[in-house]
């Protein structure tokens, strides 16, 4: 079971208490009613599903009740960043795996092995474009969750 | 005593006997024996039959990797355990055992005849035999082949036990108990981290359980292992777990563990869980898993007496059982000859060491050949003799040479040592192969642990307890403990050597069976065929020959397995693969994943506020979602049917009261609640006054019907919203969703408020008279409060909402009154009702009555695929508002064309026949099949009123078919005939609705 840190909680809390709400950074159109066949496949069918890095939304379901954004690699499953919804997406690179530290044959040299240098050709690729973006609300909000008295 | 326990051996104590039995058979052991121990002390090696071949088998190992010892364990009718391993069961007095897979009995079992027809048994059998007829399959060989390989049964009743769970959260978790385990834990420990340390033994100590060579601090390594389990038990940090197998490494150090809590007990007390389940967060995962010891592949290798040479020092050395008096060594790695030298010791004869290498430099090897034992270096064993158990080994030169036959009861064999890498590659950490040991190792780390001991490949005692020590503080220092080093003085046994594949007499060119995998009978000839006939990658030659598939995991046999792949192909190992390890290591139990959450506690159910008061009166519930509705009120004598059209016509006469309080609910309120709702449904909300309601029509982005529900008004800045019973969560997270991430400048407040209300519905003619006595605060007249108003008043005493709304076309209110209202103020309704002669009512006779009427239901008569022009609702859409959700999906060209599926009604030519909801609606029932099927019938019911059959239906145009006939095609060939007509069946004006 995953750890996915809430921003709005600020905290590590259990894989249970959120809910996935798909990929993130997907405007709807502030023009909604006039926007083409083509721009409306877009927005509405057209997903990423990358191997690396993935740009996601989830909701503390059982918990505050907000959207938040992740960045998580889809390989390892590592949370890179979770942020507010609303907030820029961060520019993030490659999730680097943490330093080998398998244990020596001979505790005299059992210390870290040397460190790899995490790959980095699949950086974020750039978001796709959304047809006719809304202006970023840009975390303003401040209301709480709802079904929270 | 047993013939076979020696008297001063093993760590036992003689006068603590325990009675078992073995098929039938009365036996004894002493207390701490495992069943195999006690089998092997009463001269028993012969304890199975294997799955395919039902060759005799017997007690290869001493511990959870066993593949042949698999026995049945039998408490009573329920508690009946298949596939036990003989090695990991321990026995307790009164103990049932029973062997499986043979018939009639284990020494004369017919099936024994698959061994004879071999040869037509090989990899791939199944693949490519039985293949025709084609019936034949189901009917005669699939039974038959099921009947004849296997392994246990399972009991047939449900399991009586009772099974744990619980969480925790450590610093440090070890796995494994051996050496490096108890270091790590005791460096971790004091250094002050919460360790848990876990060992799938009953006792920690691992290997130190057989080295009899060791010794730490000048205490025999046993000893040693006791005193630091008293000192770790002592410590308010540390949990020690035993019988309690670490089987699952999940994400972020989220380790699962399965603790074994009665089944070593004679009489567990009824309240005692069996098994309990760990999921334990840990910061950092110390893995001591160590490592398992691999069998020679060599012809003959499977016979009873043939086991590892690690396994007879554990019975002798701990448990004081001697595997045989004659015995025969086969090896190609040091640690047998500690076997050999114990097994000197005790006083049994050791008739030779057969060592494969050419020139074995260890000291021990000197030292067997200074203690009088015969070494045959360069030598492999070709042959054994036996039936029921080996009787003699033939050894020659591994080249080619004079064969030497040697008269043995036990044949001890060592490859050398498997690191357990099992929970490393779990956690998702890449392993590297060591060429010169052909071993595979922990390479990188993907989460925060260490891999120390055996597992990681470290042979030397010393080397083990400064690694396990050093990564306990290491790991602690990381959560912020302190360290405190120790010196300690060793003496270790050194093995070296070992080896992959096949020895002599088991080449490529060799027709003997040598097995590589004993549980699934696959053998180095097998392997060989898969490369053969095309298998590459070892993971088609695994599922080719199902070599390491059996419940043991290939333990043992997958790295034979891989190095017999590996040279077939001609390729280094690591080349050709590693299949991957996955969960759980050992077998585990459905209850212990399962626990508390099955019968009554598998889910939730939800029974509304009045559910006591609909029981009183006699109804019959059913399932919606979670909930519990009423579903009818039968009255003496009545069946459903009888019950239902009782309801329907005195609902339509004079009223009936219903429990609508599983409607979902939500309270949106703030300044900007009706620019929401305008933004969430079809329909116009700026303009609807306060006290009115109106029919609400919400769409998903993409233009299908997603919900619908009555909204009242209850003030400017606050409405009151109805959803479907089981839509209720989903809307309101819709909702949630575009308010917080696409909407967030709206002033709006969502609140579920669904189980806060209890709602009667009160429907029918007379239904302003039943209620009028107890409303105050509010004029009830058609006048004052007509059709789709809501009002907030007091009905019965209690703070109401009213809503005067209809389900059924007929006059009606909806009570809301705060949920612990509900039982009172239905008392209440249901006293004046009876004066007017209504009745109760269920969801059926809703169905009925708003089926009637033409009212869809979100999920009947639509699936998601469904849009508003489809059911006739084009009336519900806003058609001046500029946006809302699901405008544009409206407006897909699918969704405009033609030929869309439309909501019509359908009349069955014979009053009498009804319809099957669901069933496939065609315009000719005689065209050829495939039919080109025109919709399906969505909602199908007898209509008292009527007194006939209706349905509605989705029919492809189907609001220009009105008028015609078509068919519902049945079972059996008939046809049904039904004009298409409108969705209103009733009072198609409204004016009932409006009294």
């Amino acid at each position: 079971m995953l750890l996915i840190r809430c921003p709005y909680c600020e905290e590590d809390r259990p894989e249970l208490e959120f809910r996935h709400a798909g990929q993130a950074h997907i405007a709807r159109p502030a023009n909604m009613a006039e926007i083409s066949d083509e721009e409306f496949e877009e927005y509405f069918f057209i997903r990423q599903n990358p191997k690396g890095l993935y740009f996601e939304r989830w909701r503390h379901i059982h918990g505050c009740a907000r959207f938040f954004n992740a960045a998580r690699d889809t390989v390892s499953d590592k949370f890179v960043k979770t942020y507010k919804a609303g907030e820029k997406k961060p520019s993030v690179a490659k999730p680097k795996a943490p330093p080998a530290k398998r244990a020596a044959a001979q505790p005299a040299s059992a210390k870290a092995a040397p460190k790899k240098a995490a790959p980095t050709k699949a950086a974020a690729k750039p978001a796709r474009k959304a047809p006719a973006k809304r202006a970023s609300t840009g975390g303003t909000k401040t209301r709480r969750g709802a079904n929270k008295p | 005593m047993t013939a076979h326990r020696l008297p001063k051996a093993g760590r036992l104590t003689p006068a603590r006997e325990v009675r078992f039995s073995f098929d039938g058979k009365a036996m004894t052991g002493l207390d701490g024996d495992t069943l195999a121990s006690a089998l092997l002390a009463n001269d028993v090696h012969l304890v199975g039959r294997s799955f395919k071949y039902h060759r005799p088998r017997g007690i290869l190992s001493a511990g959870s990797e066993e593949p042949n010892a698999l026995v049945g364990i039998r408490r009573d009718a329920a508690r009946q355990t298949p596939n036990v391993r003989a090695t990991v069961q321990e026995i307790y007095d009164g103990l049932e055992a029973v062997s499986q897979n043979r018939w009639p009995s284990l020494s004369f079992d017919t099936g024994a005849v698959n061994d004879l027809a071999a040869p037509f048994f090989s990899a791939g059998f199944y693949y490519k035999t039985f293949m025709w007829p084609k019936l034949a399959w189901k009917r005669l060989y699939e039974p038959n082949i099921r009947a004849a390989a296997g392994l246990g049964a399972a009991p047939d009743e449900p399991d009586p036990d009772l099974y744990a769970s619980r969480y925790a959260h450590c610093d440090v978790l070890i796995a494994g108990g051996g050496a490096a385990g108890i270091a790590a834990a005791v460096g971790a420990a004091e250094a002050g981290a919460s360790v848990i340390l876990a060992d799938e033994q009953s006792e920690i100590g691992g290997a130190l359980r057989f080295e009899a060579g060791a010794s730490i601090d000048g205490q025999d390594g046993w000893s040693w292992a006791r005193a630091q389990m008293a000192k770790l038990s002592a410590m308010p940090n540390v949990r020690v777990l035993t019988r309690c197998t670490v089987f699952g490494y999940h994400a972020q150090n989220m380790v699962v563990l399965a603790e074994r809590l009665t089944d070593h007990l004679a009489n567990p007390a009824p309240e005692m869980s069996r098994e309990r389940l760990w999921q334990v967060r840990a910061k950092h995962v110390i893995l001591a898993t160590g490592a398992i010891e691999r069998h020679m592949v060599f012809p003959g290798n499977d016979r009873p007496g043939v086991m590892l040479a690690s396994a007879a020092r554990s019975y002798l050395n701990h448990f004081g059982v001697a595997v045989g008096k004659r015995v025969g060594i086969y090896t190609a790695n040091d640690s047998a000859y500690y076997a050999a030298l114990d097994l000197k010791r005790a006083g049994q004869k050791v008739q030779a060491v057969v060592d494969l290498r050419e020139d074995p430099k260890s000291a021990i090897v000197e030292e067997a050949r200074a203690a009088g034992i015969e070494v045959l270096t360069g030598h492999g064993v070709v042959a054994t003799n036996g039936r029921l158990r080996v009787s003699g080994m033939i050894a020659r030169p591994r080249d080619g040479g004079r064969e030497r036959s040697f008269s043995v009861d036990a044949l001890l064999t060592s490859a050398g040592w498997t690191p357990s890498v099992h929970l490393f590659s779990q956690s998702r950490g890449k392993l590297a192969f060591d060429a010169g040991r052909q071993i595979f190792l922990p390479g990188e780390n993907a989460q925060e642990c260490a891999s120390i001991g055996a597992c990681s490949g470290m042979e030397d005692l010393a080397a083990v307890l400064d690694a396990g020590y050093a990564a306990g503080e290491q790991a602690a220092r990381k959560v912020g403990g302190s360290a405190s080093s120790t010196m300690r003085k060793v003496q270790s046994e050194s093995w070296s050597g070992g080896m992959v594949g096949a020895g002599p007499g088991a080449g490529a060119d060799d027709t003997s069976r040598a097995f590589v995998d004993f549980q699934n009978d696959v053998t180095a000839k097998d392997i060989r065929q898969a490369v053969r006939e095309g298998m590459r990658s070892i993971e088609h030659v695994k599922r080719f020959t199902t070599n390491g598939m059996a419940t043991d995991q290939g333990k043992t046999s997958n790295l034979h397995g891989l190095a017999i792949a590996a040279e077939a192909l001609d390729k280094p190992i690591p080349e050709v693969g590693l299949t991957t390890f996955r969960q759980p290591f050992t077998p585990v139990t459905f209850g212990a994943l399962v626990g508390h959450n099955r019968g009554a506690l598998f889910d939730v159910t939800r029974r509304t506020p009045m559910h006591q008061w609909a029981e009183n009166h006699g109804a019959v519930f059913e399932d919606v979602g979670n909930w519990k509705r009423a579903w009818y009120f039968p009255r003496a004598g009545e069946d459903k049917h009888a019950a239902v059209a009782r309801e329907c016509r005195t609902v339509r006469a004079a009223a009936g009261v219903f429990d609508a309080s599983t409607l979902g609910k939500i309270e949106v309120v703030g300044p900007d609640a009706a620019a929401f709702l305008e933004l969430m449904y079809t329909n116009p909300w700026q303009k609807l006054g306060v006290g009115r309601c109106r029919y609400g029509l919400m769409l998903r982005e993409d233009g299908f019907i997603y919900d619908d529900g009555v909204i009242g008004r209850i003030a400017d800045g606050r409405f009151h919203v109805t959803t479907t019973t089981g839509g209720a969560p989903r809307v309101l997270q819709h909702m949630e969703d575009y308010l917080q991430t696409e909407f967030p400048h709206l002033n709006v407040w969502l609140t579920s408020a669904s189980e806060q209300w209890a709602v009667i519905a009160v429907q029918g003619p007379k239904a302003r008279e039943i209620i009028a006595p107890l409303v105050e605060g509010c004029d009830i007249s058609d006048e004052a409060m007509p059709h789709m108003s809501v009002r907030e008043c007091r009905v019965g005493g209690a703070p109401a909402r009213l809503f005067r709304m209809s389900f059924t076309g007929e006059r009606g209110f909806e009570i809301n009154v705060p949920a612990d209202y509900g039982p009172a103020v239905m008392e209440m309704v249901w006293a004046q009702a009876q004066n007017h002669g209504a009745c109760m009512y269920g969801t059926e006779t809703m169905h009925v009555l708003r089926a009637e009427k033409g009212y869809i239901i979100v999920g009947q008569e639509t699936d998601g695929t469904v849009t508003p022009n489809d059911c006739g609702l084009d009336w519900a859409i806003g058609k001046k508002k500029a946006d809302f959700v699901g405008i544009r999906g409206l407006k897909r060209p699918d969704l405009v064309g033609g030929g869309r599926k439309q909501l019509v009604g359908l009349l069955t030519k014979n009053q009498k026949h009804s319809l099957d909801e669901g069933a496939q609606i065609v315009a000719d029932p005689q065209q050829p099949k495939p039919m080109t099927m025109l919709g399906h019938v969505t909602s199908a019911y007898w209509s008292p009123t009527l007194g006939r059959s209706f349905a509605l239906a989705l029919i492809a145009d189907g609001r220009a078919r009105l008028g015609e006939t078509l068919f519902v095609p049945m079972p059996g060939g008939k046809a049904i005939e039904v004009d298409v007509t409108g969705t209103v069946f009733y009072d198609e004006s409204g004016e009932k609705l409006h009294g």
